[in-house]
């Protein structure tokens, strides 16, 4: 048992952390709050892993010995032993100039003085119980080699091989589709029976601690305001900031817009491949799509379905092999065969906006690249205070560097950078995926609310059914390069027919209806 | 595996093919008849014109090429203008102190990077990593020749522990290799520098990876973390730099080879630079280009033993 006691901590003089007690029992615990309230500095102070620039005061205890005090040398033992970690991003958790069989073996070898060999043969046996059998993954697998689900069940496999007794697991699942997030979700579940273990569950989706703590802890701030069994506390609700993070995570925005006559975009019979290693591969296997004046489409799928690729060919990055694809009338397609003028009518925001910003140009720079599409009318700079005013942010930001800005401002900007041109079309791809739910409602609050005001198109894409819910007027749901599915967002999601929107539809993390209803 | 190297094997090929087109090409292009060169400025027309019949210099462009490179493949690099000798020899002659010495000097280079560049990044930001800085900044700002000097003054002059310059041939093993010992040294010492800057940075880039915080949370200490995660990802640019080394060390120990008065090939080509011995000259940059290449080839093989992505490629 691990018990958090007045556990502060400050980084460079900022407090990170203030006075947080938690108990830690068997079973799982959910560590719900948006970014930046502290969860991941609360796990790094488990592990003994904070950065050399914290300060740290209160107590960890693991049965009675307080972590905190233990010098580096007699923390590294339990490490990895008595406690274990995984993190947020699989495909970069592991190292990829190692087979994941040696990287498993490490943890044996180090606690446990085995050789290469025994060790070796334990880290089949963890492999083989994080569900990643014998033939079909050998030892001798590098990462590279494997999806981002099964490179998290390798960093499972690690951080469980020596049966520790407090696992901590920060937003595993974040980086993941909603299938591998759903499987990945079971498997910890299992584990923690199994072993009689104490999850940790770091995450700021309701949903998935709903789903599975027996105890969750609400943190805010830097302080947990509301702990208890997660029924209760959901039922109950009785600190604003659960309130907050309740309604965020069920978030709807108010849309206005109606999809005008006449179609935007079509692409009839799309084909794309591409050469693999082991022959061809065929990322859109006859795709069709009309996307009209005004509405906002929802395109959804697992990752490797297609779905980035379609979005190329639609911006006119890459070539189609067969199909075409028009844009109000014109043929879209990569290079100069497409007029600058039709290339101005798509924009298109991604996952990460911090990388899809140079970070070492201006604001100002940054929102004005659009214009080499169009020329830089006279009035540039009062525009682009304009696009900022009105994506929430104050026109003097035009000065700032991209570092300076939050993950959602980021996204605020990506989005101020596709309107300032004024597109009929908007591509979003991921676009809302790595934010937390409170600014994830914002965002989509903001994108209903210039939807309305601009007449725009979506097209948004998603691995997650429930991101594009709210935000949509029609969902296509793709799977292996084709279109399985089309219709209304809530019979789709309600009543899917085709068996991979059904799969996609059970995965979704749902807060239960009893846990919803319960407020007045 | 296979397809990788022998892709990367073609692409040499091709290269050397290329490089010999340019080097036969700008020898033929710059002014300066090699014929008239060779008979000095009151040659008469009659004697020049029968030299030139008689080195092939009237002949079209592309059979001279031809005829040329059919001979470097036998082993004929041609006959050098001022010494009449066949330059293949002299080449291999040069080759044999240049060689050694660079590969010596690489070596040395890479003993004293590895721990300096692993014990700055292990103390990054404290004296340790600063003292090792310090002392890589002055190996790189510091001539070669200067501290060529130095060593001699040391260890020929005082301590006479070894020559201070001079090649006494290979027929005396010991020997040649204690006298290219303090020429190695003055050589290694900037290289060494260089790498262990190199090394540092990109081990303090790659200690900032996500898999060396996962590491780290296996309950490996960092030291352990440095030496058996980061130092192999590390490792790529380093290899790199090593490769360009190298083919500098190659060639490129002219001022060194004249210090130790070394007959090294530097010495040769700026000889023959200067006498127009354009053979000689064209033919050793032909070697170099090869040596370059050879040396661009075995680093894409290293390459591909660190890192498994690349096998597939």
């Amino acid at each position: 048992m691990i018990r958090l006691k007045d556990l502060s901590l400050s980084l460079d003089g900022r407090p990170v952390l203030e006075g947080v007690s938690l108990d830690l029992e068997p079973g799982i615990t959910g560590l719900v709050g948006e970014s930046g309230s502290g969860k991941s500095m609360t796990a790094l102070a488990i592990m003994g892993l904070l950065p050399d620039r914290a300060v740290a005061s209160g107590r960890v205890l693991l049965d009675g010995t307080d972590l905190l005090a233990l010098s580096e040398p007699k923390m590294r033992p339990l490490r990895g032993k008595r406690v274990g970690m995984i993190f947020q991003e699989p495909m970069t958790a592991l190292n990829p100039l190692m087979t994941i069989g040696d990287q498993v073996a490490e943890v044996l070898r180090i606690h446990e003085g085995l050789d290469r060999r025994a060790a070796l043969a334990r880290a089949r046996e963890g492999l083989d119980r994080v569900g990643l059998p014998a033939p079909r993954f050998p030892l001798t697998l590098y990462p590279h080699e494997l999806s981002g689900g099964q490179r998290q069940r390798v960093a499972i496999a690690m951080a469980i091989a020596l049966r520790p007794d407090l696992l901590i697991a920060d937003e595993p699942t974040t980086a993941l589709d909603v299938t591998t997030q759903a499987r990945i979700l079971d498997l910890l579940r299992d584990l923690v029976r199994q072993d009689g273990m104490t999850l940790l569950l770091i995450t700021h989706d309701l949903a998935v601690v709903a789903g599975m703590a027996d105890r969750v802890a609400v943190m805010q701030a830097g302080r947990i305001v509301e702990s208890g069994p997660t029924e209760a506390v959901f039922r109950a609700r009785s600190h604003p900031y659960t309130r907050q993070l309740f309604t965020a995570s069920g978030h709807r925005p108010t849309r206005r817009s109606r999809p005008q006559k006449g179609p935007l975009l079509q692409v009839t019979g799309a084909v794309r491949e591409y050469r693999t290693a082991d022959g061809g591969l065929r990322a859109l296997d006859g795709v069709n799509l009309t996307i009209g004046r005004g509405e906002s489409v929802g395109l959804v799928g697992e990752s490797g379905c297609g779905k980035s690729t379609l979005a190329r060919t639609i911006l006119g990055l890459d070539p189609l092999q067969a199909g075409q694809i028009h844009l109000e009338g014109q043929s879209v397609g990569p290079g100069h065969r497409m007029p600058r003028d039709l290339r101005a009518r798509m924009q298109a925001v991604f996952q990460d906006p911090f990388g899809s910003f140079d970070p070492r140009w201006r604001v100002d720079r940054l929102l004005a690249e659009p214009f080499h599409l169009t020329g830089s009318p006279p009035d540039w700079r009062d525009r682009i205070g304009a696009a900022l005013a009105e994506v929430g942010l104050h026109p003097t930001d035009a000065r700032k560097y991209i570092h300076e800005f939050s993950g959602g401002q980021r996204q605020r900007l990506a989005i101020a950078r596709a309107l300032i041109i004024r597109p009929s079309l908007i591509v979003l791809d991921e676009a809302v995926s790595a934010l937390d739910m409170q600014v994830r409602a914002q965002v989509l609050d903001l994108l209903a609310r210039l939807q309305a005001d601009h007449g725009l198109a979506y097209l948004f894409i998603s691995h997650d059914l429930s991101v594009v819910q709210g935000i949509t007027d029609r969902i296509l749901v793709m799977q292996a390069g084709r279109i399985v599915e089309e219709g209304p967002p809530d019979s789709v999601i309600d009543a899917p027919r085709h068996e991979h929107t059904q799969a996609l539809a059970r995965a979704m993390p749902r807060i239960p209806d009893g846990m919803v209803a319960a407020l007045p | 595996m296979l397809r990788y190297l022998l892709r990367r094997m073609i692409v040499m090929g091709a290269s050397l093919l290329a490089a010999s087109v340019v080097i036969f090409s700008v020898v033929e292009l710059v002014p300066g008849d090699p014929a008239s060169f060779m008979l000095g400025t009151g040659a008469q027309p009659e004697t020049l014109a029968a030299l030139r019949q008689q080195m092939g210099l009237d002949d079209p462009l592309p059979l001279r090429y031809a005829g040329w490179l059919g001979a470097i493949l036998q082993g004929d690099f041609g006959t050098s203008f001022t010494y009449k000798t066949p330059v293949a020899p002299m080449i291999g002659e040069r080759l044999q102190v240049s060689l050694p010495l660079a590969v010596m000097a690489l070596v040395l280079a890479v003993v004293l990077a590895l721990p300096v560049g692993l014990h700055a990044a292990a103390r990054r930001g404290r004296a340790g990593d600063g003292l090792a800085m310090g002392a890589a900044h002055l190996g790189i700002a510091l001539p070669n020749f200067w501290l060529a000097m130095l060593l001699v003054l040391v260890f020929a002059v005082h301590l006479r522990w070894l020559p201070a310059g001079g090649f006494p041939g290979w027929s005396d093993p010991l020997a040649a290799l204690r006298s290219l010992i303090l020429p190695a040294i003055a050589l290694a010492l900037p290289q060494a520098a260089i790498l262990a800057r190199v090394l540092r940075s990109s081990l303090i880039e790659t200690m900032g990876q996500d898999y060396i915080r996962t590491a780290r949370a296996k309950g490996l200490s960092r030291g352990q973390t440095l030496r058996r995660h980061a130092l192999r990802n590390a490792l790529i640019p380093v290899l790199t730099i090593l490769g360009m080394q190298f083919s500098f060390l190659l060639a490129g120990a002219i001022i060194i080879e004249n210090v130790f008065y070394l007959p090294g090939l530097g010495r040769m080509i700026f000889q023959a630079i200067t006498q127009r011995d354009l053979i000689v000259v064209q033919s050793a940059v032909l070697v170099l280009v090869a040596a370059v290449i050879a040396v661009t080839f075995l680093v894409d093989l290293a390459y591909a033993a660190v890192d498994p992505r690349l096998r597939r490629a």
